[in-house]
């Protein structure tokens, strides 16, 4: 005989509110010994709240299902050669700089979120935890699995995990999550659940995953949206988490404000990589970062989010002024810094092409033409004479978000912006008002700042000359980094594009 | 600030998909108020204050059960918030 179903409401507190006990021969604050030092008040556990009502069956069965699709469009796509497919080789640079920037910190956010679905008292967190700790565990092996087909191909792939924990660029993404995962489990939550998946998220991943459908990389577009399947939820438990905190006591209030004021501007200029690859290395463009920034910054986020955060009294973030500000020129200004360091990363950077800087124009018209086209149309002719600009030297770097020191005074395109603090007697850097307000709230954290500029100069970067360096990183000179025009993977791509009538391999 | 406030949008975002498409259809007719657009892979539905998916329409439009956890299979992102989420229905709205 068949049984009435339970519904999804019972089901929830069946199997994941109810598998939980009352300690009682262990304090529980012993049992959860992170959750009370940062301040944060929680009288109440059961008044969290998971909208999905998940439980483990249900979680279970449709990551199966959204795995074997994934997997049927990875194996056509091997099977069919969808390499040779996309609008041209120059958009690989955005997966090397994605396999290398984030898929790490998808990693290190399942282990994170392992710690917290132990270590969170309430159960409906920490099983909201549990899955979303899984959820990372298949974002790294799907990202892995996926780009691994291009790997095979093309240069600068062959060894990101090592290339995230050394190179220069790179500790921008790896400083930013390890600030994250060295807080306590309140402020991660806040950092990355809160600001990272929920304010942030659909500037990082719409881009690359509509960017990679629209230049014809079908293989990362499945991966992006399987893993975006799972990012509303991760954007779900951020706002949950957020609001959560901000129920149980008013004395959270405070102390919330400033995470977010500071995740917001350290999540804010991670996010200058990706403004650069929408504007720079997507061949064929999806929308302007500016575009981005409004929609989702300022029309999702300020109008829509923050209204709703007002009642709690949370402001919008402090600095995001400077930000809205900014998008005016931030991708031009960090994508010219990655042309002239490209020598020392694991791609290829170079000049945009004429029609680019005409669409650039039209998407930037109060500054490229005034600020970019030109710089772009020098570094072109340079070029042209076989002089291709390489900055020579080492460049100085914002002690926070370790961007080098390129971004400019706000609304002052040509004055580049420092700010710098005394500590213990040292003079410490900074890009802009943003970054100083983070170090000051807190110096002894970021004073221990690995930063890779000075860790060549002290000799623990495998030596102090370029091909030293570049040997330490995992990079092949010559064949992962430098300009593009004259790289492999621009040979082989016109190679493989020659019509011939003989068939065989790469 | 002494301007009108403006009305908030919530959205959704879908995949651009064989299974979208039914789903899409029902949300515009559960939502008359929805605008859509379209990116490269990508459906957004957008209206004023909520969106509301109902299991009863995405079933007739599928031509098939579909219980509302489904909803996952087809989602990339939203703005809002998820204020009710049953098994027979899923409503996404600014709270305050």
């Amino acid at each position: 005989m068949a049984k009435a179903k339970l519904s999804m409401r019972d089901r929830y507190r069946l199997l994941t509110r109810d598998l939980d006990w009352e300690p009682t021969y262990v304090e529980p604050e012993k049992l959860y010994p992170h959750t009370r030092y940062e301040g944060i008040k929680i009288h109440d556990w059961d008044k969290w709240e998971d909208p999905f009502r998940l439980t483990v069956d249900s979680y279970s069965k449709y990551q199966a299902e959204k795995d074997k699709k994934l997997y049927a469009v990875i194996d056509g796509f091997a099977q069919g050669q969808g390499h040779l497919s996309l609008t041209d080789a120059r958009y690989v640079n955005s997966l090397k700089l994605f396999l290398a920037g984030v898929t790490p910190l998808e990693y290190a956010a399942h282990r994170h979120f392992g710690y917290l679905a132990r270590h969170l008292d309430g159960p409906g967190a920490r099983f909201a935890s549990l899955c979303q700790s899984i959820d990372e565990l298949r974002h790294a092996q799907t990202e892995i699995h996926t780009i691994s087909q291009y790997n095979k191909y093309y240069g600068g792939l062959h060894d990101f995990g090592k290339m995230h924990d050394r190179v220069w660029y790179l500790s921008v993404p790896k400083s930013f999550f390890d600030d994250g995962l060295s807080a306590g489990p309140f402020e991660f939550l806040t950092a990355i659940s809160f600001s990272f998946e929920y304010l942030l998220t659909n500037l990082l991943f719409v881009p690359f995953m509509s960017g990679a459908s629209f230049n014809g990389d079908l293989a990362t577009m499945t991966f992006g949206f399987s893993a975006q399947s799972d990012e509303s939820r991760h954007m779900t438990l951020g706002l949950e988490v957020i609001k959560f905190m901000l129920e149980q006591d008013e004395d959270n209030v405070p102390i919330i404000q400033d995470w977010v004021d500071k995740w917001f501007w350290r999540g804010y200029r991670v996010l200058g990589l990706v403004a650069s690859m929408m504007d720079y290395m997507l061949p064929k463009k999806i929308m302007s970062w500016k575009e981005a920034f409004e929609l989702y910054l300022e029309q999702q986020m300020l109008e829509g989010l923050f209204p709703d955060l007002e009642f709690y009294g949370i402001r919008p973030p402090r600095h995001v002024e400077q930000a809205i500000t900014e998008k005016e020129y931030m991708s031009h200004q960090v994508y010219w810094t990655l042309y002239q360091f490209a020598f020392a990363a694991n791609f290829n950077a170079t000049v945009p092409e004429p029609a680019e800087m005409d669409w650039m124009s039209q998407a930037y018209p109060d500054t490229f033409d005034r600020y970019y086209r030109p710089l772009w149309e020098r570094a072109r002719s340079l070029q042209e004479q076989g002089k291709r600009f390489f900055f020579q030297g080492l460049p100085m770097l914002c002690q926070i978000c370790q961007i080098p020191m390129a971004f400019t005074e706000p609304g002052d395109p040509t004055n580049i912006a420092v700010r710098t603090s005394q500590f213990r007697g040292e003079r410490f850097n900074f890009c802009s008002d943003g970054c100083k307000w983070i170090f000051d709230r807190e110096p002894e954290k970021y004073v221990q700042a690995w930063l890779p500029v000075h860790q060549i100069y002290q000799g623990n970067c495998g030596g102090t000359t370029i091909p030293e360096v570049l040997d330490w990183y995992g990079i092949q000179d010559g064949v992962d980094n430098g300009e593009y025009l004259t790289s492999p993977d621009k040979t082989n791509w016109d190679k493989w594009h020659t019509p011939s009538v003989v068939g065989g391999g790469a | 600030m002494t301007s009108e406030p403006r009305t908030r949008q919530v959205s959704v975002d879908l995949q651009d998909s064989e299974d979208t498409r039914a789903l899409v259809e029902a949300i515009e007719e559960d939502n008359p108020d929805a605008d859509l657009l379209r990116m490269p892979g990508l459906v957004r539905v957008q209206a004023p204050k909520e969106v509301v998916i109902r299991r009863e329409t995405v079933e007739q439009r599928m031509g098939r059960e579909w219980e509302t956890h489904e909803f996952q299979m087809n989602i990339v992102s939203y703005s809002g918030h998820i204020a009710d989420w049953d098994d027979d229905q899923i409503v996404i709205k600014w709270e305050h």
